[in-house]
């Protein structure tokens, strides 16, 4: 009954969700893997990006793929300014502290958008939104939406940069200095301020692309974020903490399990799977996937 | 929220002036008090779009009320709309229930969604406040022998077995070429219900159901149901959900290119909606549904549609029914000669309402039933909603099954 045919097409679908769980998830791995700041404020974040997306769209009538050298830099402007302003003052250094913080921003955050944006779940009509592009392997056939796939391209090329930008860049050598060392780093002349909010605001830009590549097949509303702050979480732990391959490629399995759960399970089961291999992991394998033993 | 201040506020204003005119009935020529209706619909959230509908029509019905001078039993006094949001959301639906009854509501219209229906009127049984249900299709609504509980349309009890009768009948006249279904229902209690309504009584008229597929409100995503569905390769499709699931489902079909014999549904969201004809009419096309209509051979229907429409709305199930139920609910308070909850109430229970536009036998209430009450079968065709059965309001002959 689940023969290869409807198999396969439940896949891609689960590769091209699971890339933009990637890429929020590498957001994540930045700020909480790599800096150890437990963001609980992700997933808000990502609900205000959306939102940006969608007014952006609605009120300018600007594409939301055009929106992505919008976006990107508002968020990383959110992120650098919050880390900056808010999150480092009130934290003092203290993680418990940084972790109510957060909590609390998410709060703000939320609250403010059904405020201003009411409870109501929004989605934006695109003249692409129902395209879809036929993909042939000769024994397996799929239909997948064109939002999915630039979705997934989209995913996998941010990734890439920031796999880059962190590997090869001074400011990604400086990150990686501060994550191992941060008095060594600052010994060193790094201004370790500066480098936490410049992670903070990358992690956040992240967010900004997910959302661009995100709106067209999905929807906005202030609770949005919640869905994925969880599974992102997830991600970074079973990638291994502060992985960036391993965020990618735990991104794409969980969102190939999601799927295929969902198709085997039923629909509203989807999710379990995802739980089942994390606690799995964390019984086998508890320094993720990718994580080098600790 | 904002609207809510404004109108206790307006509430406010008109409180004063009505007791002031009482204070001094000599000096201001009494104008008649106002009769306070509150009219909850979740205006904002999931179902915003429905409950925005229904609220239109229950606001289109007042005006035509006071227009043509009110309740008469009262002194031509007007009706005052009490506005209400449930935000999609059952507890608090049932939490302005309580602000109404403070403000000191005749009655309560409303609250669409079943789930949301549940709490209100369970909330309302608590004052002994009137509540006429617009919507509200699950009979549970009706069945906890709650005695201030109204529902002037069909249940889905009622819908599900006239579609399954009409399903055999279309399928027997066409040579029975469709044997397996699918069915695809939200998960909150209308489509429960519905769905396993369906499910028992479609093997009694030779159909096997393939699958029963339950999703959530919103769901963004249904290639995996749809991937299913491709797998099962049901003839029939049935889908029982709201209004965007129900439009997403059906273009993610046509996407993944699944074409049964028919899709076939019962109370579909956007199956018999004139908005989804719009948007996605090569969707839409050939759509057969179950569910609330209007005599399309009622010249009111017909004008208050025109109206409608010039409003820049579209004529939905949600703005006619509730436009209805208004009515049903001001005839009685007519009746009743009285602003009084038990008068209303009593006034409801024996209704016997017949000026108005929708397809319905005699009206008799029975435990808060309109036993008169009854769907009608609709199909989209060449882009535009005709009523195929039954045979009285017969605008078009039926197409099935579907070419595919």
């Amino acid at each position: 009954m689940t023969d290869l045919f409807i198999l396969f097409p439940s896949i891609l679908n689960g590769l091209t969700t699971g890339a933009v769980y990637a890429l929020i998830a590498l957001g994540l791995t930045l700020i909480y893997g790599v800096l150890h700041i437990i963001n609980f404020a992700h997933g808000a974040a990502l609900m205000l990006a959306l939102y940006g997306v969608y007014w952006l769209k609605e009120a300018a009538g600007i594409d939301p793929y055009l929106a992505l050298p919008i976006m990107v830099p508002a968020m990383f402007m959110l992120g650098y300014g919050l880390q900056r302003g808010v999150i480092n003052r009130a934290s003092h250094g203290k993680d418990e502290n940084i972790l109510l913080v957060t909590l609390g921003l998410s709060i703000v955050m939320e609250n403010l958008a059904l405020l201003f944006f009411k409870s109501d779940t929004r989605t934006i009509e695109t003249a692409y939104t129902l395209t879809t592009v036929p993909i042939d392997i000769g024994f397996a056939q799929a239909m997948i939406a064109l939002p999915k796939l630039v979705a997934f391209g989209g995913a996998l090329v941010a990734s890439v940069v920031l796999i880059l930008i962190v590997g090869r860049t001074d400011l990604g050598r400086a990150i990686r200095a501060v994550a191992k060392e941060k008095h060594g780093a600052k010994l060193m002349g790094i201004d370790v301020e500066h480098v936490y909010a410049m992670s903070f605001g990358i992690g956040l830009a992240c967010l900004g692309a997910a959302a661009c590549f995100l709106l067209p097949a999905y929807y906005v509303n202030p609770q949005v974020g919640n869905g994925f702050v969880l599974v992102a979480f997830t991600i970074v732990v079973l990638g291994g903490m502060g992985s960036f391959s391993g965020a990618l490629l735990g991104g794409l399995l969980i969102g190939v399990v999601e799927s295929l759960g969902g198709l085997l399970l039923g629909e509203s089961l989807g999710q379990i799977g995802i739980f089942l291999l994390f606690i799995a992991v964390l019984l086998f394998r508890p320094q993720g996937l990718f994580g080098a033993k600790a | 929220m904002s609207t809510n201040v404004r109108n206790r506020r307006h509430f406010m204003a008109q409180a004063t002036a009505a007791a002031s005119a009482l204070a001094f009935p000599m000096v201001g020529g009494a104008q008649p008090k106002p009769v306070k209706i509150g009219v909850l619909h979740p205006v904002t959230g999931a179902l915003a779009f429905s409950g925005q509908q229904c609220r239109e029509g229950a606001l289109m019905a007042i005006e035509d009320i006071n227009k043509a001078g009110g309740i008469k039993a009262l002194g031509g006094a007007k009706i005052e709309p009490l506005l209400g949001d449930a935000q999609s959301q059952p507890q608090v639906g049932a939490a302005e229930v309580e602000k109404m009854n403070e403000a000191g509501v005749s009655a309560v219209l409303g609250a669409y969604a079943s789930a949301i229906c549940l709490a209100t009127t369970q909330a309302a049984a608590k004052y002994n406040l009137p509540h006429v249900v617009d919507v509200g299709v699950a009979d549970q609504i009706v069945e906890r022998g709650l005695k201030n509980t109204f529902r002037f349309g069909p249940g889905y009890g009622v819908c599900a077995r006239v579609a399954v009768i009409n399903l055999h009948v279309l399928n027997t006249a066409a040579g029975k070429p469709a044997k397996t279904v699918m069915i695809i229902h939200e998960e909150s209690l209308f489509g429960t219900g519905t769905g396993n309504l369906l499910a028992r009584e479609l093997p009694g008229y030779g159909f096997e159901v393939k699958e029963v597929i339950k999703h959530a409100n919103p769901t963004r995503d249904f290639n995996n149901i749809v991937l299913r569905m491709k797998s099962l390769n049901p003839d029939i499709v049935i889908p029982a959900n709201y209004y965007n699931e129900y439009a997403l489902l059906v273009r993610t079909m046509q996407q993944q290119k699944v074409t049964p014999k028919a899709i076939y549904s019962v109370l579909g969201g956007a199956a018999s909606s004139f908005k989804f004809v719009k948007e996605a009419p090569e969707s839409a096309n050939g759509i057969i549904d179950c569910n609330h209509w209007y005599n399309p051979k009622d010249a009111r229907a017909l004008a208050l549609r025109k109206r409608v429409e010039a409003k820049g709305l579209f004529f939905t199930y949600e703005i006619f029914n509730t436009y209805t139920a208004m009515m049903y609910l001001a005839d009685a308070i007519n009746r009743a000669k009285s602003t009084d909850r038990a008068a209303i109430t009593a006034a409801l229970a024996d209704s016997t309402f017949s000026d108005h536009f929708m397809p319905y036998g005699p009206t008799k209430m029975v435990n808060g039933q309109n036993t008169g009450a009854q769907p009608l079968m609709t199909q989209v065709l060449g882009g535009d909603i005709k009523v195929i059965v039954p045979r009285e309001y017969r605008q078009a002959d039926p197409v099935f099954p579907m070419k595919s």
